[in-house]
Parts: structure tokens; C-alpha cells; sequence
């Protein structure tokens, strides 16, 4: 299977991205450095041993936080000049979110929650997608349902579903199967999957599950605030053995430090 | 982790302040109240037994401080002075001539004093008080010799913008009206200071001159114990030469007799303000239930992991009880600090009023000190006792579960039982409006007490449809803002309605003082209408009585056809005091009272009588009926006609020219005007307030302007009210604020899941804004419901006095308003905290 990386201009781009937390001595570099781009309509993966920086990365790519230096770019957008206001509305217009857990509003419906994003920003749903995307997540029996109703696995899809429904021009999705078990894992990652391949989304995953990668075409190594390797359309025994490696190089250099 | 844990421990210092400072303002208007009743009644003490000598012969039958406008006539002549003095038992014996109803006119002519404080006039002796020391002390200049000479207080100079050898103006209530006299010195009570009252100090003869018409006699005599004579001595050696009418009586009796007095009118005082720091401290103590419940629900998985383990359930709930006390002990410090500041401030509110209370008689004594501690901590402990219970049944496996909010009973339970209790109550309001026995005002009273803390037990179930309202009202207005905050609103009912209680239980009071005030306003409009059936009234704004000359000058105005005059006294019928008014001729012209039996026309020794009054003496028209005045003259009567009770006349009635015979002072109380027919009503009005200016006790009304000088006595007793209760919806607003940044605290994780979402800090500010309201608006709501309800049923139980029922429908909707007000007021502190979260910690998985 090939993909050929279009040419056109990326859904995000990080430019030299650096995160410093503290100062002088004391000083944590989250970054150190990043350039990335993430090409529209593919699944990334990033994958790091913790304290790698993949967060950090994600949340600087998702206009959460603000880099030290560095910029980044959403569809085009430098999100370095924007100021609140407008990196929220950029969030709403532009960005889905999954997170790992806790993703919905408790005292909304799952379909209020699916809309949510759409009516903050005050916009009508296309309704002819969001029966689509809700026959996706399989969920359209659900839809009346407050999340305490719903289980863990279907509480993701809802949430898959929120992200893509206000059409993003990138989904990020952190650990978004860390808290299921693998049958529900699978189904919202079978769900990721196919919103890139039949709906041309453009979705990122931090994750640390080589199973999760595997499903992505291309997943991306970070270790000590940089990127250290990446592999295209990655197979789980290769993902692995990266990982391992990576593992084994931390260790090296924490036992030499 | 540690952050976690850091930033619980500077949150939750917030949350205790914020609940103690319910506490606090609950404790500090308690001790307020409690330092400034001290300094009241101490400030009147030392003036009482500072001005009382060792003995006092007087006439019998009258209280030093209970003249009420009233004087007597009886008068002792200086023989029995020189007899009294040659008793070897007495040291000296002075002679007092008393003056009520004499009135200071400042420099400009307008009164001084007059509504508050009275003003005393007497003549100066040099009687010493009880402790041997001089009553009175000058401040400057001298006492007065001559009879055209008179010192007053420095405050009734100053106010009056006079200096020493200015002449001072001043209206007498008999006689010729307008006086002038020269001020030689300023004085104050020994005791310190006057409390408010005016006083006029002549030479004896002066003195004299104003209130005997020259005549060589005394109103009383002030006795001084030889050495080594006690009171009671003094006293019964004092009688042997007392002539008959007299007696004498130790100066402890007159000062406890004055203090009796005073300490009536000061209990009203305290006790009226006692009451609404007691509403204070209850909804403070809604507000600690509240806080309390929320913190052992934040904290249940730390209070199982406590349990898990070992502590006892016991320990778990001392814990939690011990960190009430704590709070609540630095609590009351603080509140009894800020209640002696308090004080200071109530003190300078009714010093403008008239009320002067000493600055140094206002001092934290030990009961105050100790009531303060007591009712802070009392009441934390209570209210913290239920979620302190409920803290240590959190089961020790709660501290393993992901979700650890304590179990929730349904609320079925509380309704039902909430449902029976406010049964109950209907009942007994019930028995109240249909006449059971007793005052039925009492029993509607009872079944506010028990409607109002159950419905503030039930809000959380009472409240819901208000909630729901809400919920699609913000929707409707706000969309998806709104609705998340209306869903916010109803998500822990429980807590939504605890604090709207504390909010309700202030409107509650508020609603049931404002019907009652409509209804009294309307009721009076009506009596006003039906009563008032002269073109003009002419009255003092205290209802004493003034000079008969006012009405001799408004005779001889242009257009005015009779002038009725009209004197109320009181008198004694069998063991009682009733108002008796003396009426002349012109009254049957202009009122047509309501006669049940009888006549109305007086004709020689004959009387009116009151419907109730009759009752009570089982009086019927022929009977026979004694007065006794308080000079102690007597006149026998005859019962001529029996009227319904109504407010142009007292109790008795009877002709003016009478109560000569009594022994009462001829003056006026109440003159009523009717014009010559054709006469122009707003001309003459105006000749007539030209004809009394320089009498400015007394005023002249039309019907409009009576009934409008009632409405606002009655206002301004209504704004005094709410002025105490505002501290009340302070406390209210206080608890919104806490529960809300409790809320903000817990809902973190939801809060950064909306920002990260796409919710501007705008948006989030105006759902926390948006749930304060709704939480507000339920607080009112309830509240004016339970008011209206309370004080149309109160209405009805009182409505002999309050003939017609009033709703104060524009000030409800103020109080909405007002409501939505403090609502979006009481969010500012926790909105900005929850836009300021950082979205990173807020979603940061633990």
C-alpha cells in the first residue's frame, strides 16, 4: 500500500518548535527543537517513552499552548499571531479533539455533545454529514443518551464523532484508547482509520500502544524533546523494535548521567 | 501530584474564608447589636441616677419619665418646701418646676430636636444627685438668675447657632406661644452628655413664669439626706409633711421608675434589632451546611482513604467537626471585632436621629463576648454536624473507587416528609386566619417559622421547575451557553437549592414586610378617605399637644369657617390608662362618627365611648363612667353613645371644656379646618401655613399630604427594615460565591474540556454568570412566593388594624431585578477564576 504524500501544503506544520520549562540550570527542555509536518489525510502516529515531549508537541500543534520558540501552523495558519480569542475560535473551527478520558459534558446528550463545538461557534451542522458520521461511529440509537448512560468505548466514539463533526482540518487524538479495553480500542480506531480513508480526514494520535500505531500510516518517534526516527506505514513488530531501542538509548544515557 | 494536592490546600483556604465570612458578618451584627444595647442603656443609666437626688416629693400618680405630653396641674406651694427643709432628716429641700412641650427654635426659626429625643425644660437648683455631686455640670458661661435667662446643651446651641448673650427663640406649649431668652451657659447631665435630648434650664422664676403663669409654686420638690439618713428615712420623714395629693418617695424608686421607662422604649430597640441579627446568623449558618457538604464531598476519597486506614467513623466525623470549630473560632474573633465597629456605626445612624449614645459606654463587656463565641461556634458546630455525620459514613472502599462522590438517597423521602411539614404549617395558619384562639397573628407567625426552614429543606425538590423554566429561558436567550448553565443549575440539586435557601429565607421576610407595609399604606389611604372629612388638619409631627394660641391665629384667616379643636389626655378607668379626647363643639359639625348605640352630641358631664372600650368595661349607653386624671382630679360621667373605634377620636370622648375640671392643662392636640363655602382650598392653604410658620411643631395637612406624611412614617420604617435585612442577602450573596467556586473547583476537568473545545473565556464567564442567576432567581422566586403567601395571611389575621390588603407588586419586580443582580455580582470572583484555569491542568489526566 502506497500513499504518496500530496503535494500541497500540510494540515499543521511545527517549525523549530521549543518548549523550555524553568530556567537557567533548572531548565527542562520539553522541545528542543521540532520540525514536523503533518500531511492532510493520513493517520500520524507519535509515539516517545514518557517525558519525550509527544504531549507537549500535541498540545503546541493544537494551539493548547503556546511554544517558547518555534512556530506552528494549522491549514495555513500561524497560530504565533493569534491571540486568545481567535486561537479559541481556531480550535472550534479547525481542530477536533479526542482526548484520553473525560471527553464529554456530563449533562448533555451524546448528540448535544456531537454538536457542541458547531454551537459554540454558532454554526449549522451539515446534516447529511453528520448522519454520516454518526452511522460511522454507530451510534444512532445512543444519540439521546447522557454519557453516564453510555460505556467507555461508545463515550470515545461519541467523542470521535464530536471531533469530526464540525468537518477540522485535523483531528488530534491523545491516547484515545488508553482507557479501553481492546475490543472497544479497536472499534474506535477501526473508526479513525476510516475517517481518513473514506472521508479524507487528517487525524494525529500521541500514543504509546505499538497495537494503536500499527493502525496509522505513519507514525513518528520523539525522544529528549526531538524527533528521532519515523517509520511509513508501520507494522507492529516494527514499531516496536524502535520503541525498544529507544527505551534502551534512555536508559543508556540515564545510567551515564 | 503535589501540585494536585497544593493547589486543594490554597483552594480550600479560599472556600474556609469564604464560608467563614458568613460567620464573621453573622457574629459582628449579633455583637454589634449586643455593644450597642450596653452602650444604651448605660448611657441612660448614668443620666438617670447621675440626675436623681436622695428624695422626691410629687404628686401622686406620676412616673419622673411618663408625662407622655400630659402634664399636671397640681402644684406644691414653697411652705412645704421651708417645712420640709426644717425636718431634721433633710439637708435641703429645692423645689422643681417642669416643663413639657416647650420647643427650641434655632437662630432661623425651624425646630430643633422634635421627632427624637424630647426636649426637657426644668429650672436649675443645686440639689446634689444621689452620690452627692452636682446633677447638672456647665460647659460654659453661668447659670441662669434672671427669668428671661436659660442654658441649654452645647449640641442644641450649636445646632441652633447660638452663642452665649444671643437671644435664644423659643414656643411655649400654653399661652403665648413665641418666647425669646438669653443664653448665659451651656450645661450636659453629669452622667455625660444629654442622649439627644434638649435640654432648657431657667432660673426658678423663669421657669415658673413659662409653665405656672408666675405663680410662686413647684411641680415637685427634690430632697437632700441629712448625714446619716438612708433614703427610706428620708422618704418617710417626708411624707409626715407631704400634703395630701403627694407622696414622697426614695430616689432609687424614681430611678428605677425612670429606668422601667426607658428600658421599655430601649428593649423595643434591641430587641428589633436582635431579631434581624438573629435572621443574620440562621441564613449564615445555611450557608456553613452548605459549604461543609460540599467540602466532605470533594474530600470523600481522602476521608476513605483516612477510613481504609483504621480511623473510626468517629474520628473521620471529629475531624471534620474539630475543623468547624477552628474556622468558626477565628471566625467570631473577627466578627466580634468588626461587631464593635458595628456598633460604633449604629451609634452615629441613631445619633442621627436624634439618639446620642456616648462613644465610650460602647464597650465589649464580657456577656456580649461570650454570646458572640457561643452563637458563632454553636452554630457552625450544629450546622457542620450533618456533613461531618455524613463524612464519616463515606465507606472506606470509596478510596479505591475512580469515582468517589458519596452516595446520594433520593429525594423522594424528603419530599414526602417536607410535603407533610408544610401541611402542618397550613394548618396552623389556618387555625390563625379562621380565629383559633390566641392572637391569630401568632399562629400565621409559627407556620411562616415552619414554611420558611422547610421549604428550605424541600428547596432542592420545590425549586426544580423554577430550574427547568430557567434551563429553557438561557437556552432560548444564551443557546448553547445557556443551556449548559441551566443543566449546571440542575445537575446537584441539593446544592443549588441550599444556597438559593439562604437567598430565600432573606426575600421571604423581605416580600412579607412589604405586603404588610402596602397593605398598612393602603389601609391607611382608606381611613385617610373616610376619616378625614375636614379641608384641613393641623397636628405636631409627634402628636404633643401645642399652644392654644396656633388655633386663636388660624381662626382669623381669610376663608376659614371653624376651627375644631380637639385635646388628648390619658386617664385612668378602673386599673387602666385609655386615651381620652376632649372635643369641642365645631368637632359634630365636621365628623359624623360611626354611632352603634346613642348619640353622638355631648351635652354637660356626658361621654363617647369606643365599641371596644365598652366591651371591656361592660359599659352600655346610660352607665355610668369615673376618669381619673393624672393630676388625681376625677370626673363622673355618663355613657351618651357608643361608637366604633376610629382614629379622630380615643377611647373616651367628652367635651373639651371638661378636662379643666380634670385638672389637664388646656392646650391642643388636633385642630380641624373647615372652610367658608366657595372659599379658594389652595389660597387658604396657604394663609394657613403662613399663620403657623412661626410655630413649627405643628404643620398644616390637607387630606393628601396626611395621608402622605403617614406613608412616610411608615416608609421609612419599611427602608430601615430592609436596610437590616440587606446584611441578611449579603450573607446570601456570599454563600452564591462559595458554592460557585466550590463548583469551579470541581468541575475543572469539564471546564478545560470546553475551553479545548472551542468555549471563549467570554462564553465560560457568562454560563457561571448565567448559573449564579438561575441560582438567584430561585433563591427570589421561592422567597417572594413564600412572602406574598406569609403577608397576605398575616394581613388577613391582623386585619382589624389593617383594613385592606396591598400587594407591592413593582417592588417584587424590583426584587427580581435586584436578584438577577446580585446573581451576576456574586459570579464575577468565580467566573474570572474558571477562565483563567490553564486548559493544559484542567484536561491533564491524573
Amino acid at each position: 500500500m502506497t500513499v504518496t504524500p500530496p503535494a500541497a501544503s500540510p494540515a499543521a506544520r511545527a517549525v523549530d518548535l521549543r518548549k523550555t520549562y524553568g530556567s537557567g540550570d533548572s531548565a527542562v527542555h520539553a522541545l528542543a527543537g521540532v520540525s514536523l509536518d503533518l500531511e492532510a489525510g493520513r493517520f500520524t502516529a507519535i509515539m516517545g517513552p514518557s517525558g519525550s515531549g509527544k504531549s507537549t508537541l500535541m498540545h503546541c500543534m493544537a494551539a493548547l499552548d503556546t511554544p517558547t520558540e518555534g512556530s506552528v501552523e494549522v491549514g495555513g495558519t500561524d497560530l504565533g499571531r493569534l491571540k486568545d480569542k481567535e486561537l479559541t475560535a481556531l480550535r472550534r473551527e479547525r481542530i477536533g479533539f479526542v482526548f484520553q478520558a473525560f471527553n464529554l459534558i456530563p449533562t448533555l446528550t451524546a448528540s448535544e455533545n456531537i454538536l457542541l463545538p458547531l454551537n459554540l461557534a454558532g454554526r449549522k451542522p451539515d446534516r447529511q454529514w453528520l448522519d454520516t458520521v454518526i452511522d460511522a461511529v454507530g451510534l444512532r440509537d445512543r444519540l439521546d443518551h447522557r454519557p453516564t448512560e453510555l460505556s467507555g468505548g461508545q463515550q470515545q466514539r461519541v467523542a470521535c464523532a464530536r471531533a469530526l463533526a464540525s468537518q477540522p482540518s485535523i483531528v488530534f487524538a491523545d491516547e484515545p484508547t488508553g482507557n479501553l479495553d481492546s475490543t472497544s480500542g479497536a472499534e474506535v480506531l477501526s473508526f479513525l482509520r476510516r475517517s481518513v480513508d473514506d472521508f479524507g480526514q487528517t487525524v494525529v494520535m500521541v500514543t504509546h500502544d505499538a497495537v494503536a500505531a500499527s493502525y496509522c500510516d505513519r507514525v513518528v518517534f520523539l525522544a529528549d524533546g526531538l524527533v528521532v526516527d519515523e517509520i511509513q506505514d508501520p507494522q507492529r513488530e516494527q514499531i516496536l523494535e524502535h520503541m525498544t531501542r529507544l527505551q534502551e538509548l534512555a536508559a543508556a544515557r540515564s545510567t551515564r548521567a | 501530584m503535589l501540585k494536585l494536592t497544593l493547589r486543594n490546600l490554597v483552594a480550600r483556604k479560599v472556600r474556609l474564608v469564604m464560608s467563614g465570612l458568613a460567620i464573621v458578618l453573622g457574629v459582628a451584627f449579633l455583637s454589634g447589636v449586643l455593644v450597642f444595647s450596653n452602650g444604651l442603656s448605660s448611657t441612660f443609666d448614668s443620666i438617670i441616677y447621675s440626675s436623681t437626688p436622695d428624695g422626691v416629693v410629687r404628686a401622686e400618680q406620676t412616673a419622673s419619665f411618663d408625662a407622655g405630653g400630659a402634664t399636671t396641674s397640681q402644684t406644691i406651694s414653697p411652705e412645704v418646701v421651708d417645712r420640709l427643709a426644717a425636718l431634721p432628716e433633710v439637708a435641703r429641700a429645692d423645689g422643681d418646676v417642669v416643663g413639657v412641650g416647650m420647643s427650641l427654635l434655632a437662630s432661623d426659626g425651624t425646630l430643633i430636636g422634635g421627632t427624637g429625643a424630647p426636649t426637657l425644660a426644668f429650672n436649675h437648683t443645686d440639689t446634689p444627685n444621689m452620690a452627692g455631686e452636682p446633677p447638672m455640670l456647665l460647659t460654659s458661661g453661668r447659670w441662669p438668675t434672671a427669668p428671661d435667662e436659660v442654658v441649654l446643651d452645647d449640641a442644641a446651641a450649636d445646632n441652633g447657632d447660638y452663642a452665649l448673650g444671643d437671644e435664644v427663640k423659643l414656643l411655649a406649649p400654653f399661652g403665648k406661644s413665641q418666647r425669646t431668652a438669653t443664653l448665659v451657659g451651656t450645661a450636659e447631665f453629669n452622667g455625660g452628655g444629654t442622649a439627644g435630648a434638649t435640654l432648657l434650664v431657667f432660673s426658678t422664676q423663669g421657669a415658673q413664669d413659662l409653665f405656672l403663669d408666675g405663680a410662686d409654686a413647684f411641680h415637685q420638690i427634690s430632697l437632700t439626706a441629712a448625714d446619716g439618713v438612708s433614703q427610706e428615712q428620708l422618704a418617710e420623714a417626708a411624707a409626715t409633711v407631704a400634703p395630701s395629693g403627694f407622696e414622697a418617695v426614695t430616689g432609687d424608686q424614681v430611678a428605677e421608675e425612670s429606668q422601667d421607662a426607658v428600658g421599655q422604649f430601649l428593649d423595643v430597640i434591641s430587641t428589633f434589632l436582635l431579631v434581624f441579627a438573629i435572621i443574620a446568623v440562621i441564613v449564615g449558618g445555611f450557608i456553613i451546611v452548605n459549604t461543609f457538604t460540599i467540602l466532605v464531598a470533594q474530600r470523600s476519597r481522602e476521608l476513605a482513604l483516612l477510613r481504609a486506614l483504621g480511623a473510626s467513623r468517629r474520628q473521620v466525623t471529629q475531624s471534620v467537626l474539630l475543623e468547624a470549630v477552628v474556622m468558626s473560632a477565628v471566625a467570631a474573633t473577627i466578627g466580634i471585632g468588626l461587631g464593635w465597629l458595628l456598633a460604633r456605626g449604629l451609634a452615629a445612624l441613631f445619633r442621627a436621629v436624634g439618639l446620642d449614645i456616648a462613644g465610650d459606654t460602647l464597650t465589649l463587656d464580657a456577656p456580649a463576648v461570650v454570646i458572640s463565641y457561643a452563637v458563632g461556634i454553636g452554630v457552625t458546630l450544629v450546622a457542620a454536624f450533618l456533613p461531618a455525620r455524613r463524612a464519616g459514613k463515606v465507606a472506606p472502599v470509596a478510596a479505591m473507587r475512580a469515582d468517589a462522590a458519596p452516595e446520594r438517597h433520593s429525594l423522594r423521602r424528603r419530599t414526602i416528609i417536607g410535603g407533610a411539614v408544610m401541611a402542618l404549617g397550613a394548618l396552623i395558619a389556618a387555625v390563625g386566619v379562621l380565629g383559633g384562639p390566641g392572637p391569630d397573628a401568632l399562629w400565621v407567625g409559627i407556620a411562616a417559622a415552619i414554611w420558611i426552614l422547610t421549604a428550605a429543606g424541600i428547596s432542592s425538590v420545590i425549586g426544580r421547575p423554577v430550574l427547568v423554566l430557567c434551563r429553557g429561558l438561557f437556552g432560548r436567550l444564551f443557546g448553547t451557553t445557556g443551556r449548559l448553565a441551566g443543566e449546571n443549575a440542575l445537575r446537584d440539586p441539593r446544592r443549588t437549592g441550599a444556597t438559593a435557601s439562604a437567598l430565600m429565607i432573606g426575600l421571604a421576610l423581605v416580600s412579607c414586610i412589604g405586603v404588610l407595609a402596602a397593605s398598612l399604606n393602603t389601609s391607611v389611604d382608606d381611613v385617610v378617605d373616610e376619616q378625614f372629612t375636614a379641608d384641613f388638619l393641623v397636628q405636631s409631627s409627634n402628636f404633643l399637644p401645642f399652644s392654644t394660641v396656633v388655633g386663636d391665629d388660624l381662626e382669623k384667616v381669610d376663608g376659614v369657617a371653624t376651627v375644631s379643636r380637639q385635646q388628648w389626655t390619658a386617664a385612668q378607668v378602673d386599673d387602666s390608662t385609655v386615651f381620652v379626647t376632649g372635643n369641642d363643639a365645631g368637632f359634630d359639625d365636621i365628623y359624623d362618627l360611626d354611632v352603634t348605640d346613642g348619640r353622638q352630641q355631648l351635652q354637660g358631664k356626658e361621654a363617647l365611648v369606643t365599641t371596644g372600650f365598652a366591651d371591656d368595661h361592660g359599659l352600655e349607653v346610660g352607665a355610668p363612667l369615673k376618669l381619673t386624671f393624672l393630676a388625681g382630679k376625677a370626673l363622673d360621667l355618663e355613657v351618651a353613645g357608643i361608637i366604633e373605634g376610629s382614629e379622630t377620636t380615643g377611647d373616651v370622648s367628652i367635651p373639651l371644656d371638661l378636662l379643666a375640671d380634670g385638672g389637664v392643662p388646656r392646650q391642643d392636640t388636633s385642630l380641624s379646618i373647615l372652610l367658608e363655602p366657595g372659599a379658594d382650598a389652595v389660597a387658604v392653604g396657604k394663609a394657613l401655613d403662613d399663620a403657623v410658620a412661626p410655630t413649627p411643631v405643628v404643620a398644616v395637612y390637607d387630606k393628601q399630604e396626611f395621608a402622605d406624611s403617614i406613608r412616610d412614617q411608615v416608609n421609612q420604617l419599611l427602608y430601615m427594615i430592609y436596610g437590616l435585612l440587606a446584611l441578611a442577602i449579603v450573607i446570601a450573596v456570599i454563600g452564591i460565591v462559595n458554592t460557585l467556586g466550590l463548583s469551579v473547583i470541581e468541575r475543572t476537568r469539564e471546564i478545560g474540556l470546553l475551553r479545548a473545545i472551542g468555549m471563549s473565556r467570554a462564553r465560560l464567564r457568562r454560563m457561571i454568570t448565567l448559573e449564579s442567576v438561575a441560582i438567584a432567581v430561585l433563591g427570589a422566586l421561592l422567597g417572594m412566593a413564600l412572602g406574598l403567601v406569609i403577608g397576605v395571611l398575616l394581613r388577613q389575621s391582623l386585619k382589624d388594624n389593617l383594613t385592606s390588603l396591598g400587594l407591592p407588586l413593582g417592588q417584587l419586580v424590583v426584587f427580581l431585578v435586584i436578584a438577577v443582580v446580585v446573581g451576576v455580582l456574586a459570579a464575577i470572583v468565580p467566573a474570572v477564576r474558571a477562565s483563567r484555569l490553564n486548559v493544559l491542568d484542567a484536561i491533564a489526566t491524573e
